[in-house]
């Protein structure tokens, strides 16, 4: 391994590393805004829309991101729906993720006891209200865990948005391989770049969820 | 304009080399879900082994395996082996490994969870009435952890299914390499054939993965109230 090849690599992989991880937050962002109204949908049984929920996330879990992809980016324009790539990656990571986050809010909601959304509803406060003072801080702590493996789940998703031709990770250190054959310090640095954007998450979550054990929730 | 689309689909042997291709990511998928079954009870054994630095290896491996995104992991095989131990493997091949190695790790996890969730009066009891170890853990033991085991084990199935979508990327010619190839041969005469395969190739993922994951629901709420 080389290091100078190392270090004159290094922008490149940090502009790609940044890209991933704006692209990632917004990604993660919708994913969470959509799971939010997906899992009220569900919790609510909304007549016709809960059936179009329940269609949504099997589709969703049950196929890969990569295909998602490749149809909402060479399919959808031959029904004159064009995005840009940026665009095309964060509605593929908002489709794929809001499925995944849905699944984890809606634990969090059936783990409440009816009896608070019904006390709320005696003390005289809105349907709105019952969500946002009750039932979401409630819910939002029983599925933490899941939120945040989702999260970790995302950002690892994002590693094939070379297809939508991205400048990622991936398509850094293919380039780097196909076209220089710097091979050892390309992977190298792919691996290290990984580490760094995944590495403290994940120890922060775990440190996170940890603490949460200690959380009893007052029912 | 979407008749001649849905047309090129049936015609010479293009929907049969559809199926052919995803047929190759299927048998990937298979073949490292088997390996990673066997695998996987042997790593989840280790992972409770008395050796402390035995345990912290397990430990190391599988977060590093956990924490990696798969694709990293082909890329690593695919173009770092060849590279560091001269070994060309093949793309197939280089994705079964990588394959095998996370099932490996994420069964391992999850039979190492289902083991410790198996009182541990059901080993004394075992032993009270004299089982020998072997007898105990093929009588006793291993039955209960694979009832609770399965239904976490077929999620895994189908995460690994989804995730073989990505040998395309290393050069394996499966069912979007192919889908690639008939949109290419006919983008001049009916260019709306990209839809129409994106759509194929994607339901056919659904209708192989739904089942997969119905039944699991099922044996979740199963086994939820069985026990």
């Amino acid at each position: 391994m080389d290091l100078n090849v190392i270090q004159q690599y290094i922008p490149l992989y940090v502009e790609a590393a940044i890209l991933t991880v704006r692209l990632a937050f917004f990604g993660i962002l919708g994913a969470t805004v959509v799971g939010l109204m997906c899992s009220l949908i569900q919790y609510y049984h909304f007549p016709i829309l809960h059936r179009f929920v329940n269609g949504y996330v099997e589709l969703s879990r049950n196929t890969p991101l990569l295909i998602q992809l490749f149809f909402l980016y060479f399919g959808l324009p031959k029904i004159g729906i064009v995005m840009q790539s940026e665009t095309c990656a964060i509605v593929g990571l908002i489709f794929l993720g809001g499925s995944y986050m849905t699944e984890a809010f809606r634990s969090g909601f059936e783990a409440i006891p009816k009896i608070q959304e019904e006390s709320g509803l005696c003390i005289g406060l809105k349907k709105w209200q019952v969500i946002i003072y009750i039932l979401l801080p409630q819910a939002f702590l029983v599925s933490l865990p899941a939120f945040l493996a989702n999260v970790i789940f995302l950002i690892k998703e994002t590693s094939v948005f070379s297809v939508v031709a991205l400048a990622d990770l991936m398509y850094v250190a293919k380039d780097l391989i196909g076209l220089y054959y710097e091979t050892e310090e390309a992977l190298f640095l792919l691996v290290v770049s990984y580490l760094i954007i995944l590495l403290p998450i994940s120890i922060l979550f775990t440190l996170v969820e940890r603490r949460l054990k200690h959380v009893a929730i007052g029912n | 304009m979407w008749q001649s689309a849905i047309d090129v689909l049936f015609q010479g042997r293009n929907a049969i080399r559809l199926l052919e291709g995803l047929w190759v990511t299927i048998r990937i998928a298979l073949i490292s879900i088997a390996l990673s079954i066997l695998l996987g009870m042997l790593f989840g054994f280790l992972m409770k082994s008395e050796r402390r630095l035995v345990r912290f290896l397990c430990k190391i491996y599988l977060e590093f395996i956990r924490i990696m995104p798969q694709l990293v992991l082909l890329f690593l095989v695919y173009f770092g082996l060849a590279r560091t131990l001269q070994l060309n493997l093949s793309g197939e091949s280089a994705s079964i490994l990588v394959f095998t190695l996370w099932g490996t790790a994420e069964m391992g996890d999850l039979f190492r969870g289902a083991l410790e969730s198996i009182p541990k009066h059901q080993y004394e009891s075992g032993m009270a009435l004299g089982f020998t170890n072997r007898q105990l853990y093929v009588q006793v033991i291993l039955p209960q952890t694979i009832r609770r085991l399965l239904p976490q084990a077929m999620n895994l199935v189908t995460r690994m299914i989804k995730t073989t979508s990505l040998v395309v990327l290393i050069g394996v010619v499966e069912v979007v390499k192919v889908g690639q190839q008939i949109i290419e041969a006919t983008r001049l005469t009916t260019p709306g054939t990209a839809l129409v395969v994106y759509s194929v190739i994607f339901f056919l993922y659904f209708m192989i993965c739904y089942p997969i994951t119905r039944i699991a629901k099922r044996l979740e709420q199963s086994v939820e109230g069985g026990s």
